[in-house]
């Protein structure tokens, strides 16, 4: 595939890329294009790794130039991921793939493994890129642009990971105050999440479950068509109708590997990441509730005269205009996240069906056109046994 | 021990050769009473590949279907293959004429004493003049049955996995339906769908149970490959017998010129007590040159009916032979037709359900 092409988003089956299609003809509003390619694996003497080629073209202003190359490692983006959360701690900030996958992983770095990353990392940064408030974020740009030496002095600034740990654990405790004081739509927002994460969990689990079936019945079919043939050997009569029956099933076979394929490409990482999704809105109902828990705790203090009253109706009056801005920023970002889930979700499972339908319909024309040939060589058999 | 009867309803009549016709009905029947007729139809036509019973024991097992000879599918298709063995000797041209065959079809009891002749089917013996028809015809039922046996097995693998692919689509039916509860948009589409991801994962039960009769046409044919050695087994029988009779008769010979000339090549007891306890006289002699050549003549008679009765055996068994060939190519071609159109309907359903649950999708 090519991967320098302006494609936004990777094609996969004929549906998503009507998809694209339909996509690009916005094009006039999309001015950041990003692809993701070239996993490299680097080897030091401390420790191996892989970075990725990351490309950029834009016709934004502020970029220096049109297009950017650069290569980034996991950690990287990593990092990227903790600073737009920082920035945006209400706004659903898109999930990474995980750092390990624990069951069935014999070597950290196998092709599949790392296949299924890059497909991940390029979602990722794509969802930033056509995230209305994300697109400008400034860590962002550095991240696409930056070269390697530049990163890593940028990313020493900040805030050190002891500071980043101590405001995870007042985050912990002070949320469990916000939750308290909730108000209504974003109770009912977290509970959909709480059923959501549950059901999208299971339906990881399922297609997952699915595909290892697919996988079985097209190992077992492998070895079913052969022995058709072998049987044919000792079979004068039946040669032909033996060796067509073989074939048959070769190309059912065929069809399935299709079908599984489509199944890994189109369904699967569409799923895995929306329970990535899950545990991220998880995080971000978290991190509101702290804000509203700040507030909330000024505001018990000014009521019960705890701390030093005088400087608090003006710390109340900037926490309230916080909570206001994150409570809205996450109204609108939910609506947003909701509506692009809908559409992925609907466009996922409709691929599937596609998919299935496909491999159903190339079986059965195989199958028919045997049953054809069969029944015409009877015809031709009973004609030539007429005098 | 006790097996589960099956019962046979014969509502036919059976035709004799002097065209009297009689109807018969209700009998009950074990398995092991269709073992007993069996094995008699194997002694009296040796010459024939007598039709095979169906499995005693369920093998070839995918394995959700059940392995116990009382579930009651497999009663069921035991029941078709035990109607299915009877047709195939009443459809016979040579078997159907049997009289223990009626009676078996008529009569309450009955039972048939096993054959000391069936027992020699069953010895081992080297043959110096194997007729190659023969041997190639027991070649033959060997890879009918290694290949057919491969193929179950395989088949049986295969089934177990297109179950499996089949049944976890169920499981999105479930979630779908729960999760519907909280979309709005989304709701009516994903309840739907779910619906038919449960047809689709209820429909692999009525087709595995179609591709069982598959297996069973197959099966069938595992066991008649049996039958086949069987006749081959006879024929070497017979000619084990003719050349023990010729080498006998040859040696016999020998004997009889060796005290006729004076000459004595072959080792016999007689020759040893001879040396030991002197010379007989000429009348002892001529004695015993009699009874050999009364021996000879006999032995020449017995060799040319024994002959007779191979050629005999040769000309019927080659005869049935043939017959079975032709129904062989047809039944199988008949059974592979019938799997593709088993395949054609699974195809079909899957598509109709797959379209709906689309459908359903693309409205969410």
């Amino acid at each position: 595939m090519d991967m320098n092409s302006f494609s936004p988003m990777m094609p996969t089956s004929p549906l998503s890329m009507i998809n694209q299609i339909k996509f690009e003809d916005e094009s006039d509003l999309k001015d950041l294009f990003i692809t993701v390619d070239e996993p490299e694996s680097h080897v030091t003497t401390i420790e191996t790794f892989i970075t990725y080629r990351i490309i950029t073209k834009t016709s934004r202003g502020e970029f220096d130039s049109s297009e950017f190359e650069v290569r980034r490692r996991y950690q990287d983006f990593l990092w990227l991921k903790g600073k737009l959360e920082e920035a945006h701690p209400t706004l659903i900030i898109p999930p990474l793939p995980e750092k390990f996958i624990v069951k069935g992983m014999v070597e950290r770095f196998n092709d599949d493994f790392i296949e299924t990353r890059r497909k991940a990392l390029h979602k990722f940064l794509n969802r930033i890129a056509d995230h209305p408030t994300l697109t400008f974020n400034e860590d962002f740009k550095i991240f696409l642009t930056a070269q390697a030496w530049e990163l890593s002095s940028h990313k020493k600034q900040g805030p050190g990971l002891l500071s980043r740990m101590g405001q995870t654990v007042r985050a912990v405790a002070s949320s469990m105050r916000g939750v308290k004081n909730r108000p209504e739509e974003f109770m009912e927002m977290n509970n959909f999440i709480e059923l959501f994460s549950q059901k999208i969990n299971l339906i990881d689990k399922i297609s997952q479950r699915i595909y290892k079936e697919e996988r079985e019945y097209f190992d077992e079919m492998k070895e079913y068509g052969p022995i058709h043939i072998l049987w044919s050997a000792s079979e004068e009569d039946l040669v032909d109708t033996l060796k067509d029956v073989a074939s048959c099933i070769d190309r059912c076979c065929k069809a399935t590997e299709k079908r599984m394929s489509g199944l890994s490409e189109a369904l699967l990482p569409v799923v895995h990441e929306y329970v990535l999704y899950s545990e991220m809105l998880m995080g971000v109902m978290k991190r509101r509730d702290q804000i509203q828990a700040e507030l909330d705790s000024k505001v018990e203090a000014l009521t019960y005269k705890k701390a030093d009253t005088d400087l608090l109706p003006e710390e109340i009056g900037k926490l309230e205009d916080k909570v206001e801005c994150a409570n809205n920023a996450l109204k609108a970002d939910w609506e947003r996240w909701k509506q692009n889930m809908q559409n992925d979700i609907k466009l996922a499972f409709t691929d599937m069906a596609e998919e299935n339908i496909h491999y159903y319909e190339q079986c059965l024309a195989t199958w028919e056109s045997f049953l054809t040939s069969q029944t015409n060589l009877h015809l031709e058999e009973a004609s030539e046994d007429k005098p | 021990m006790y097996e589960t009867c099956v019962v046979l309803f014969l509502f036919r009549s059976v035709e004799h050769t002097d065209g009297q016709s009689v109807l018969t009905d209700s009998l009950w029947r074990r398995y092991s009473e269709f073992e007993l007729l069996r094995s008699y139809l194997l002694v009296y036509y040796p010459h024939i590949v007598v039709p095979p019973l169906p499995e005693k024991r369920a093998e070839f097992v995918w394995h959700k279907l059940s392995a116990d000879n009382m579930d009651p599918d497999f009663v069921e298709r035991r029941r078709i293959g035990l109607e299915n063995f009877l047709l195939r000797i009443a459809s016979h041209p040579i078997l159907c004429r049997d009289k223990i065959f009626y009676l078996f079809l008529t009569q309450v009891f009955f039972f048939y004493l096993a054959d000391s002749r069936l027992k020699a089917l069953n010895a081992t013996f080297r043959v110096k003049n194997p007729d190659k028809r023969f041997t190639d015809l027991k070649h033959y039922s060997d890879e009918l049955q290694s290949v057919i046996s491969h193929l179950l097995r395989v088949r049986a693998r295969v089934a177990d996995r297109l179950y499996g692919v089949y049944k976890v689509h169920g499981n999105y039916g479930r979630v779908f339906s729960e999760w519907s509860a909280i979309e709005k948009e989304m709701g009516d589409g994903l309840q739907s769908a779910g619906h038919h991801m449960d047809v689709y994962a209820s429909s692999i039960d009525d087709i595995l149970e179609d591709e069982e009769h598959y297996a069973d046409q197959l099966k069938e044919y595992l066991f008649y490959a049996e039958a086949l050695r069987a006749v081959c087994r006879k024929h070497e029988l017979m000619q084990y017998d003719l050349e023990m009779a010729a080498q006998d008769l040859a040696s016999k010979k020998q004997q009889c010129e060796e005290l006729v000339t004076g000459t004595v090549r072959t080792f016999s007891l007689k020759g040893m007590t001879t040396k030991l306890f002197g010379q007989e006289t000429p009348e002892q002699r001529e004695a015993r040159i009699k009874v050999l050549e009364e021996q000879i003549n006999e032995g020449e008679q017995q060799l040319k009916s024994k002959n007779l009765e191979g050629r005999e055996f040769v000309k019927n068994a080659w005869a049935d032979i043939e017959r079975f060939k032709e129904q062989k190519n047809r039944d199988l071609k008949e059974a592979l037709i019938s799997y593709a159109v088993m395949q054609i309907s699974m195809c079909k359903k899957g598509i109709q359900v797959w379209t709906n649950a689309k459908e359903c999708f693309s409205k969410m």
